[in-house]
């Protein structure tokens, strides 16, 4: 066939016609994008127990069987059974409660870690690409130095320097004692939230950087500029909304991420503070009697993988979904 | 101008070094602003490290101790006194373990992290890069799917996970492996898989993507027309080239894995260097944080120069630009 002769379009019954028309004519990107999603079955059922984990850390006083932090001396250890669902802990206390209870913890964590990092790093990000020429370079290098940082050694220092410098002795100062008692009652987790944020919105500067600088060269932000939009009209109208597709994409694949480095963190001690539950506390507390009663373990580490798989298999659905390019 | 000099192979030889240089001089800011921005938060934090709560020591003995260890001193004044010494390769003494020195620490502790991770990489290699070329090959059948599928596992299963299941599996309920510590092989084949499985995960779709990528290329179409040989085609035309984006992710990767192994350590009792880092910092014993510190973003820096070096030796398209 000869380069750009197409063949007369065959006339496409009515019936055919509307269906196309209501399938592909007035569909938006996100509709586009929900479409595809829904046809992927290991995204929608990760994104089922994700909501369902959601719902479950939400209303977890009314679906544990006891309070979190409730012993009872004389079932220490107990094995799973009528009486404990999942076993006893090494004091005695519920294991299907706390993990109800950590789930509060890990998605808390994870997601709020998530979009705190996303917000940092995409404003950072896009102001440095579309600012360009010296102030990017400079905001680069800054980005450059903590790329070298080893994370998980600075995530440490930075809790331990929260966790010491705020948490030992009263402090005169109105602002820390209000910080202070505000982690007191998130459990510590508010320490984890913000040395996780600090450490992780670098590789999201990044990608925002690089999609403000191919961005600013389009048509649409040409025409913008030309037609004496300012800069901050621009990013907020024309960089932003292009963002938030791959932005919604590295959130979620994000999210296992965080939820393991705040195990880790719970894991070592410099967690949340006992005895409030973490699966990663839980873990350290069960490997010291992984002879005898392996469950108090083993349980908690199920519930964090099961976490950490479901949003990984939403975040590559939602890849697929709103980047087709992307899918292989 | 030198080309006409030296010719073309002594020519390349200088570009490699002068960029080795130049990225060696890189370490030198990234050192210097880490140890800072290191040493000075970890000298915010009030009090002192020899603050204990249940047996607190007379003030005259900590202020000796403060003073034989220049703690009295302006935190700038501290900081370039310790430099000077790193410098020279003294890394100063650790405050808790009174008779070794970070140098000691460090030369006893970290050897076994540096073979935890290399063992590790190896499991993420052996295990990854295969499981993505037969998932490329074999692209939308059934083995494809349970690759990716074990892939994501893969991923998703953190070492907090695996590791207490793998002991409760292998050690305790068969007794194939010791439990825990550090000394044998049998000891190690827990902990190297442990970390090394959530790495071959991201091996195995990082190379089944490349993979996938390469095998429509028109080179690989030419092999084929030319008669060579499938297996020929797939290892020599097709993977040399399909393994350099998986080639670059080593470094980082090995890096992760060294500074990484916190967590393995712990579960299975290693006394890696990593496990020392931890106690450390709750302790507030400066001088081994510090060392730490240093040496792992040396690690990390040197193990990204590597691969890139790796990457034009690989590829000699690929031009080396110091940036």
């Amino acid at each position: 066939m000869a380069a750009g002769v197409r063949p007369p379009p065959a006339t496409p019954r009515a019936a055919d016609r509307r269906r196309t028309l209501s399938r592909r004519g007035g569909e938006s990107l996100w509709q586009d994008a929900w479409r595809r999603l829904l046809g992927n079955r290991l995204a929608v059922a990760g994104g089922a127990v994700v909501v369902l984990l959601l719902a479950v850390a939400a209303l977890a006083p009314l679906l544990a069987p006891r309070h979190f932090a409730e012993g009872d001396f004389e079932k220490t250890f107990a094995r799973p059974g009528a009486d404990f669902v999942l076993g006893a802990d090494f004091l005695g206390r519920d294991v299907l409660s706390r993990l109800i209870f950590g789930a509060r913890i890990s998605l808390t964590v994870g997601m709020l870690g998530a979009m705190t990092a996303f917000l940092i790093g995409v404003a950072y990000g896009t102001v440095a690409g579309y600012a360009g020429g010296r102030a990017d370079n400079a905001m680069m290098r800054v980005v450059d130095l903590l790329y070298a940082f080893p994370s998980l050694l600075f995530i440490i220092l930075l809790l331990v320097v929260f966790k010491l410098g705020f948490g030992q002795r009263e402090d005169p100062s109105a602002l820390v004692r209000a910080v202070v008692s505000l982690d007191r009652a998130m459990g510590g987790m508010l320490f984890i939230l913000a040395g996780i944020s600090l450490t992780s919105w670098v590789g999201l500067a990044r990608l925002a950087r690089g999609m403000a600088l191919s961005l600013r060269e389009t048509e649409f932000v040409q025409a913008a500029r030309a037609l004496g939009a300012r800069p901050g009209r621009v990013v907020v109208r024309h960089l932003l909304p292009n963002l938030i597709g791959p932005g919604i994409v590295q959130v979620t694949l994000m999210i296992p991420g965080l939820i393991a480095t705040e195990a880790f963190l719970s894991f070592i001690g410099l967690g949340v503070d006992p005895p409030t539950p973490s699966w990663g506390a839980m873990i350290a507390e069960g490997i010291t009697s992984m002879r005898s009663h392996p469950h108090l373990a083993i349980f908690p580490g199920i519930a964090l993988a099961l976490t950490m798989l479901c949003f990984n298999f939403l975040g590559d659905g939602l890849r697929d979904a709103l980047d087709p390019r992307m899918k292989q | 101008m030198p080309a006409l000099l030296l010719g073309r192979r002594a020519c390349r030889g200088i570009a490699v070094l002068t960029y080795l240089i130049r990225r060696l001089l890189w370490l030198v800011p990234v050192l210097g602003v880490i140890s800072a921005v290191t040493f000075f938060l970890m000298h915010s934090v009030p009090g002192n490290p020899f603050d204990q709560e249940d047996k607190p020591l007379p003030p005259e003995v900590i202020a000796r101790l403060e003073a034989h260890y220049h703690l009295d001193e302006p935190v700038w004044r501290q900081y370039l006194r310790y430099m000077g010494g790193a410098l020279r390769g003294d890394l100063g003494p650790s405050y808790l373990s009174k008779d070794r020195s970070v140098n000691d620490i460090i030369a006893r502790h970290f050897p076994v992290s540096f073979v935890l991770g290399t063992l590790s990489l190896g499991v993420a290699v052996v295990i990854g890069i295969p499981l993505g070329i037969v998932s490329a090959l074999r692209q939308n059948t059934v083995a494809d799917y349970v690759s990716m599928f074990m892939a994501v596992s893969g991923v998703s299963v953190p070492a907090l996970t695996l590791g207490p299941l793998l002991m409760w599996g292998l050690a305790l309920q068969l007794g194939l492996l010791p439990v825990a510590r550090w000394g044998s092989w049998q000891q190690a084949v827990m902990p190297a898989f442990t970390l090394g499985i959530g790495q071959a995960a991201i091996l195995a779709r990082l190379t089944r993507a490349s993979m996938l990528q390469v095998i429509r290329e028109d080179y690989v179409r030419t092999a084929r027309a030319k008669g060579v040989s499938e297996r020929r085609v797939i290892v020599h035309h097709a993977l040399r080239n399909a393994l350099i984006p998986v080639v670059t992710v080593l470094g980082p990767l090995f890096a992760a894995l060294v500074t990484g192994s916190m967590v393995v350590e712990q579960i299975f009792a290693i006394p890696g260097l990593g496990d020392f880092y931890v106690g450390s910092v709750g302790d507030r014993d400066y001088p081994v944080i510090m060392g730490t510190t240093l040496l792992y973003t040396a690690v990390l820096v040197i193990a990204n120069l590597a691969v890139d070096l790796a990457y034009s030796w690989i590829d000699p398209r690929i031009r080396l630009e110091a940036t």
